[in-house]
């Protein structure tokens, strides 16, 4: 087979092999596949001997259940029976539970009195159940937390994030800091500076500025709202250093040599754009970027025989066709169709590289690894295996 | 005329069309299409966007959109589709004018990164500021009385999200018991959950899209949120029959005679090769069909008016959207 791209060739073998290596991330547009590619990458990991964990934020469920997730207790479970040949080597998976992780947070900051204000507190259950950016901070705290977790117990050498589905990739490295400054932010001090006894210095203009917000805060939403804000965040603030601070910690993580980001998309236009702002941003942020995982790769068989070629085969074929024995007749249409099968998948093919170009074209550094669009769904180890070899094997 | 375009046609007496679907089918050109079907022969429809994407202007190639509406399109026979990129903050502040008049404290609240704080403070009032918007446009009289659109499509969030974001009653229910948010979400719902409305769900005949319209369907019905048609997007009609498909899967195709009719057609050099090849693309097709059908079948057993749009061989441009919009109109749409 022709290679896919120009592109240089992404070995997912010397990445997944090599140990100075503790966290993949696989981002990239939602329905690219990138539950399936972090999984493929744990699993081919394991069974190269590495103590693996993968962290999945919402799997379909039967690829779930595949890696015996049937139930989302927020720990990793062991993937029973999975290591390499020589017997080294295990992978662990493990399902984000926002909110479970978020309540683990409070609890393990703050004493179980305070805890229990804080969880009952009607603010926080919006906070931790529905906030636009929770589900990612949460994502970067996990893994902060799995992290620590593997460098003191020696569990794991290597963990495989995937990020939650997100209107856009870049959501991932931007949500955490957002929710972080939100909660450090100006008006949940204002707000809460009563509370804390700590008012003063506040400007004239601004005072009256605040005024004018509470008042106008309390007409739409009511005056619970403000109320419930301000109780939970004088009651986190005595527990916890500030939430910007955890979540620049974890950004920090992402940015360190033992991390490295595989962007995730499919030979679509849409897809592929996002991939390419998440790749700038990766640059700008330097953070390391292992490559490109090309996903839905349409596969084609023989290259000898061109979309031309098989489009005009099939035209006379179906001339052919109309002056034959019937026999003959249902053979030449029969090879006609075949041929224009052929021909739509072959125009396929070309659309999908002509993308895949214009990618390269734009970030020619970035190595890409392509995978063929498979018949099926992935949904059980096999499968995974499958997409680990295909990833490997070179484009 | 008018009277023909209402035989027959789906939906009857419905102006808002809430288009929603899993990532990656195609929901935004679904919308745009159904904007512009709805459109002909001279009506007016407006096409709605919510989540900031701009995928509208880029569909109809059009410079960012404001908040304001802009005639994007024209629609075969004359009719007009126009579009609005609806932002939280901007609704915010139109509310504020409109129930307090309160449009210069709103900009000074604006400026402070207030209004930030509000909507990030309580995610539901997002929300029905969106689809406040939404049915205030859709209620809206031109001075002659008549609906100022004829439709009202919107670019929704996914499946996952759709239930959440319409039924902004229950979103408020916490925020506020009485008062104005509450009557406006009451008034929100008056149109939302009534024969006005429908939900449209665009999928793809995978496994997992299609997994999600189910349980989005269920999901909708629950709250009892008007389902209308499932949209299967970018299908591949089969190039070969059924009885060729069962022989592809069963790897009976007759390959000795292929061969002989690859050499009459003219395409005797490396037979050995590409008969081996054509076999193997066949039945992966044929694979792909079984699954396909099956896909089709589970969307089948939801009884909704099913549409089937094909994958546009030279990928969707505004030519593009024209023949989607055709093809809705054949199937009743509009």
């Amino acid at each position: 087979m022709t290679p896919f791209t120009s592109a240089p060739e992404l070995d997912i073998d010397r990445i997944l092999g090599d140990e100075t290596l503790h966290i993949i991330v696989c981002t990239g547009a939602g329905g690219v596949g990138k539950t399936t590619t972090a999984a493929a990458l744990g699993l081919r990991a394991a069974e190269m001997g590495r103590d693996v964990c993968v962290l999945t934020i919402d799997p379909a469920k039967r690829l779930a259940q595949a890696m015996g997730l049937s139930s989302l207790d927020n720990t990793p479970r062991q993937v029973p029976g999975v290591c390499a040949p020589d017997g080294s080597g295990s992978l662990f998976a493990m399902m984000l539970d926002m909110k479970r992780t978020f309540d683990e947070v409070v609890e393990s900051h703050a004493d179980p009195a305070r805890a229990q204000q804080i969880l009952s507190n009607p603010f926080y259950q919006t906070l931790s159940s529905s906030f636009a950016g929770t589900q990612e901070y949460m994502a970067m705290e996990k893994l902060g937390q799995l992290r620590v977790r593997a460098k003191d117990e020696g569990t794991w050498d290597l963990i495989v994030v995937d990020t939650p589905p997100s209107r856009s990739a870049l959501d991932f490295l931007d949500a955490p800091a957002r929710l972080g400054s939100f909660l450090d932010g100006r008006f949940i001090r204002i707000l809460t500076a009563p509370a804390r006894g700590a008012g003063r210095g506040l400007g004239r203009l601004a005072a009256m500025g605040f005024g004018m917000f509470t008042s106008v805060l309390n007409k739409i939403l009511g005056a619970q709202v403000l109320t419930d804000v301000g109780t939970f965040v004088a009651a986190i603030d005595t527990t916890f250093g500030g939430f910007r601070e955890r979540a620049d910690a974890t950004y920090e993580l992402l940015k360190d040599s033992g991390t490295s980001f595989v962007v995730v998309a499919a030979p679509e236009r849409d897809a592929l754009r996002e991939a390419a702002y998440f790749v700038e941003r990766l640059r700008t942020d330097e953070m390391p970027l292992a490559g490109l995982v090309l996903n839905r790769v349409q596969e084609v068989d023989d290259p000898e025989l061109s979309s031309e070629q098989a489009a005009a085969g099939a035209q006379t074929l179906d001339e052919l066709s109309v002056e034959s024995t019937p026999a003959q007749a249902d053979a030449q249409r029969l090879t006609a169709a075949l041929l224009r099968l052929h021909a739509q998948r072959l125009s396929l093919a070309a659309r999908q590289r002509h993308l895949a170009e214009r990618f390269t074209a734009a970030h020619p550094g970035v190595p890409v690894a392509s995978v063929p669009a498979l018949a099926e769904d992935v949904h059980d180890l096999e499968g995974l295996r499958m997409v680990g070899d295909l990833m490997a094997s070179g484009n | 005329m008018a009277d023909d375009q209402q035989s027959g046609r789906l939906w009857p007496g419905v102006s808002l069309h809430v288009v929603s679907g899993k990532g990656g089918t195609g929901k935004t050109t679904v919308a745009a299409a159904m904007a512009l079907a709805l459109a002909r022969n001279r009506r007016r429809t407006l096409l709605i966007e919510v989540e900031g994407r701009q995928g509208i202007a880029q569909l109809f190639d059009t410079p960012p959109l404001p908040y304001e509406e802009r005639r994007v399109a024209v629609a075969p026979g004359g009719g007009e589709v126009w579009a609005l990129a609806i932002d939280a903050e901007e609704a915010l502040l139109d509310y504020l004018e409109s129930f307090y008049n309160l449009r210069r404290a709103g900009s000074a609240l604006r400026k402070m990164g207030a209004i930030d704080f509000v909507t990030t403070i309580a995610p539901g009032l997002r929300d029905v500021l969106l689809t406040g918007k939404a049915v205030e446009v859709v209620r809206r009289k031109d001075k002659k009385d008549a609906n100022a659109y004829d439709s009202v499509i919107i670019d929704a969030p996914p499946t996952g999200r759709i239930t959440k974001f319409l039924n902004v009653n229950s979103e408020v229910s916490g925020l506020a018991k009485a008062g104005p948010i509450r009557k406006h979400a009451d008034l929100v719902m008056n149109v939302i959950a009534s024969p006005q409305t429908v939900v449209h769900l665009v999928t793809l005949l995978e496994e997992m899209p299609v997994q999600e319209t189910i349980d989005g369907i269920a999901e909708l019905r629950a709250h009892s949120l008007p389902v209308g048609g499932v949209i299967v997007n970018m299908t591949r009609p089969p190039l070969l029959s059924d009885s060729q498909l069962q022989a592809a899967l069963a790897g009976t195709l007759p390959a000795k005679k292929i061969r002989s009719a690859l050499t009459k057609g003219g395409l005797g050099a490396h037979e050995d090769e590409i008969v081996p090849a054509l076999l193997r693309e066949a039945s992966d097709h044929a694979q792909r069909v079984a699954l396909e059908r099956r896909e089709f079948e589970r969307l089948e057993g939801q009884s909704l008016h099913t549409i089937t749009l094909p994958l546009l061989a030279g990928g969707i441009d505004l030519g593009g959207l024209y023949e989607l919009a055709e093809l809705l109109t054949e199937a009743g749409v509009g």
